[in-house]
């Protein structure tokens, strides 16, 4: 096939835009300000060109500029990448290769992000390696991503790797999958070739689950049904990938269904002022509606909607705004504002799918710190259901998670988080892990549900530490304490008085939610449960069967602290009668 | 519910709204988790955008934290006076910080090179003020736009306690869950323009009506021409080489920074949108004009690692 001349005027630049921006130029300009913003990432290994095609992106939309082109060619010209001879020719992917180290090593090993526009959008790229071992940086690019483009080598079709792209691509919930069927030139576009791949990718696509699946035949290289049709394949009819970039409907996948509003900041320049700042992560909000802020359960109605250029009647996602409630409620940042009645899940325990973006590998016995929206809290691992094996994406059981590994875990937060599965929001269902110590950012979740415990846990294979184990271990054994009161807050703080003489005498022990107490205890821990409607104003509390008081709260820990020596849940053997 | 409510399809931000909205999370992402933030205000284009959405984040309040000028002490004229008048027009708390020992020494761009002069006078300089000042965020107008080693720049860029940029060690970031936890002595660079293209920040300026420096807009300079580059005389510091005679010239910059090291490109756009034609029509890497990177290929990314934006 002959060279083609590379250096052709953009064509995504149309004509009469073109003719506008000569002529009109504040025309263009209220033209361009009504793009909407699209976000794709580009997964593929090295050999199936994914660099060359961002490469052809950018420089067919006329968005590299000519200084980095005469680099480009230059560095082509010296670097004769390509073992064929044709090193005189732009070597596209050269425009997309970032740091020294990748230039050094002709790898990309990080994700980078590329930007460009046409008349109706702007695109932003997030361009990821593909090898197996960078699981880590596609879920990165993937997580913001509307649309997936793989990329598929004609001559290999679909591998275990394309399948792992796709899969991934589906975990993270990209509604869009756009399958780049690339090195057409190099299978002579055949059409039996492009159709068996695009019907089995196609296939496996629909079992994932993924709504939205296109196939295009094309050749980065050439350039061929990248952003100009070209006349190689004349029995394909379809649009080219940047039309069809330009065309995919984002409108649905938006959720303005229910309002959640995670509060970032609270704005109080004055005594007369208390704005809470946040941004939208879905919903609609409108002045008068009546709201809840969660943790709280306070009710109350929204009485402005502000912003630097003026009070608005109703936000919408994912706008940034400044909510003011008529009441004066408690509400700071990590609390989240919902409409009453379309409350999100509130629980401490997650069922999630995780990947593990650490070298460290995770340690199921440590707590980690665990961000969702705005609300940083501490996280145990609970256990590992299974792992996902990256050969046929089964999950297998495993004991912890390693680098790169995509994992079913369940998860108990110290404080409550306020949830939608990730499936119906990508806001408030997604979640990163953080090392304590190293603080490093070493997990991506995705929520399944939250409460209670799955059906998938209960079934599964059978814990493999046992009860005496745990006690050798934890010099106890598990129980229930429960603390009551005449008020809530007077059990809440008898209760934690309780927990710190116990942990001050050594042992472990935990204020927690009634529903996770019974989980807590059968881990070795004394579950202390709160129960307002308890024995009035007596200090008073109830070990199994047990009822213990003291004069004060003092002398009722101390004496709760006798009646688990009394009950054999002390030390580390079971006692001897 | 209907399917398609009446009104849905106005519920729809522009690209522009979009990326503000973003950009607004991100600095109050890093006011509400880091101690001690600043923002480092450049005087340029890119700073006059992020003090606005700063201005956006937190009003009707006043920035929770004050703006850090780190000052060469050889910018344009023009610059410090737009500074000078620009925050007091806006009520911000400005900070300046200069490098006292490279300033006593006499540290120069004319007899210490581009290089070593930028070495002193601004990554020493910022890092020597950002030490002082014991902030563990830092706020800065850079975009991933602008160079390829800047187009895998995280959003919060993590720098050690000598504030070096560790390039295989960074964060990743998901989501928009940004991950600010630091230690004693660390500290992050925050970029909140990080997926504004140039066009961008220019359609901004123009739609937000932001003031910026009047360098950006062609008139008549004193300028000679040096390596290829046209270099303002804007005081009598400039040294000329022999045979070197200012002359008048109608040229505006694309990029602002230390008078002898930006180069003007010859113009005649005296408006914003006679600004971003010519952009659009030119398309000349913005960078090109700044005489720091010429040196050699990838030196953005030996400057960064070493602390430099």
């Amino acid at each position: 096939m002959a060279a083609r001349d590379h250096d052709r005027a953009s064509p995504a630049v149309a004509v009469d835009d073109e003719a506008l921006l000569r002529g009109d130029v504040e025309a263009y300009l209220r033209r361009h300000e009504q793009k909407e913003l699209l976000r794709l990432v580009v997964i593929g290994s090295v050999d199936d060109g994914k660099s060359t095609l961002i490469g052809r992106l950018l420089h067919d939309t006329a968005s590299v500029y000519e200084d980095q082109l005469s680099a480009v060619k230059r560095a082509s010209a010296r670097g004769a990448t390509r073992g064929d001879g044709s090193a005189a020719e732009v070597d596209f992917s050269l425009f997309t290769d970032g740091l020294r180290a990748e230039r050094e090593q002709g790898i990309t090993i990080d994700v980078a992000y590329r930007y460009f526009a046409t008349a109706t959008r702007k695109f932003i790229i997030a361009d990821t390696p593909g090898h197996v071992q960078y699981t880590r940086n596609m879920a990165t690019g993937a997580s913001t991503a509307n649309v997936a483009v793989i990329l598929i080598d004609a001559r290999l079709g679909v591998l275990a790797q394309t399948r792992r792209h796709a899969y991934l691509a589906s975990l993270l919930g990209i509604p869009h999958l756009v399958v780049c069927v690339n090195k057409m030139d190099l299978v002579a576009w055949d059409p039996a070739v492009f159709a068996r791949i695009a019907d089995e990718i196609g296939a496996f696509a629909g079992r994932l689950g993924i709504p939205d699946v296109t196939c295009l035949p094309v050749s980065a290289l050439r350039g061929d049904q990248i952003v100009t049709h070209g006349d190689a394949a004349p029995w394909y009819d379809g649009p080219t990938l940047l039309e069809h970039l330009e065309r995919v409907p984002l409108d649905a996948d938006r959720n303005l269904d229910e309002l959640r509003f995670p509060v970032q900041y609270v704005v109080r320049p004055s005594l007369d002022y208390r704005g809470f700042a946040g941004q939208l992560a879905s919903g609609v909000v409108r002045v008068g509606d009546e709201v809840v802020a969660l943790p709280s359960g306070r009710r109350t109605t929204v009485a402005a909607i502000d912003t630097y250029d003026g009070a608005l009647t109703e936000a919408f996602a994912p706008m940034s705004v400044t909510l003011r409630l008529a009441d004066e409620i408690d509400v700071s940042r990590g609390d989240m504002i919902v409409h009453a009645g379309r409350a999100p899940l509130a629980s401490q325990r997650l069922d999630a799918m995780l990947v593990w973006l650490s070298e460290r590998p995770m340690d199921p016995d440590r707590s980690y710190l665990l961000k969702h929206t705005s609300r940083l809290v501490r996280a145990d691992v609970v256990g590992v259901v299974g792992v996902i094996d990256p050969e046929d994406l089964a999950p297998r059981p495993a004991p912890h998670l390693s680098l790169n590994d995509i994992g079913r875990v369940t998860l108990r937060a110290h404080q409550p988080l306020f949830c939608d599965p990730y499936a119906h929001n990508r806001a408030t269902g997604s979640f990163i892990l953080i090392d304590s110590l190293t603080h490093d950012t070493v997990g991506a979740g995705m929520i399944v549900a939250g409460g209670v415990p799955t059906a998938a846990a209960a079934a599964g294979p059978r814990a493999q530490v046992s009860a005496a184990e745990r006690r050798a271990r934890l010099d106890q054994v598990g129980a229930v304490i429960t603390v009551g009161g005449a008020a809530a807050d007077a059990a809440r703080g008898r209760a934690y008085l309780v927990e710190r003489v116990l942990f001050d005498h050594g042992r472990i022990a935990a204020v927690v939610d009634a529903a996770a107490a019974a989980a807590v205890a059968a881990a070795g821990v004394l579950a202390i449960v709160v129960a307002a409607d308890g024995d009035g104003g007596v200090a008073a509390a109830r070990l199994d069967d047990e009822r213990v008081t003291g004069d004060d709260d003092e002398a009722l820990a101390r004496a709760v602290l006798g009646a688990l020596e009394r009950a054999g849940k002390l030390g580390a053997t079971e006692p001897f009668d | 519910m209907t399917p398609s409510p009446p009104g849905l399809d106005a519920r729809r931000l522009t690209h522009l709204r979009q990326l503000e909205a973003e950009s607004i999370h991100i600095l109050r992402e890093v006011a509400a988790e880091l101690e001690r933030p600043v923002m480092l205000y450049s005087i340029g284009k890119d700073s006059s955008v992020m003090v606005r959405l700063a201005q956006k984040a937190f009003a009707p309040g006043p920035l929770p934290f004050p703006l850090l000028h780190i000052d060469t002490t050889w910018k344009f004229r023009a610059m410090y006076e737009f500074r000078d008048r620009f925050c007091a027009d806006h009520g911000l708390r400005l900070l300046v910080h200069q490098n006292r020992r490279g300033v006593a020494d006499g540290v120069n761009p004319f007899d210490h090179g581009s290089n070593k002069y930028t070495q002193i006078m601004k990554t020493h300089a910022l890092l020597e003020a950002l030490r002082e000042g014991g902030y563990d965020a830092a706020f800065g107008g850079a975009r991933r736009d602008e160079e390829r080693s800047r187009a895998k720049e995280r959003i919060y860029s993590f720098r050690d306690q000598f504030g070096q940029w560790d390039p295989k060690n960074q964060r990743p970031e998901l989501w928009n869950l940004y991950n600010g936890k630091v230690k004693r002595g660390e500290s992050i660079r925050a970029f909140p323009l990080s997926n504004w293209t140039e066009l961008d920040v220019w359609q901004y300026v123009w739609l937000e009506d932001i003031p910026i420096v009047p360098l950006y807009f062609a008139a008549p300079r004193p300028v000679v021409e040096r390596d290829g580059a046209l270099i303002m005389v804007d005081d009598d510091r400039m040294r000329l080489r022999p045979g070197e005679v200012p002359r008048t010239e109608v040229v505006r910059f694309r990029t602002l920074g230390c008078y002898p090291l930006s180069g003007a490109i010859r113009s005649e756009a005296t408006t914003l949108p006679a600004i971003i034609q010519e952009m659009l029509l030119a398309r000349h890497s913005e960078r090109q004009g700044r005489l720091i990177d010429h040196d050699e290929e990838g030196s953005m990314e030996v400057k960064k690692r070493e602390g430099y934006f």
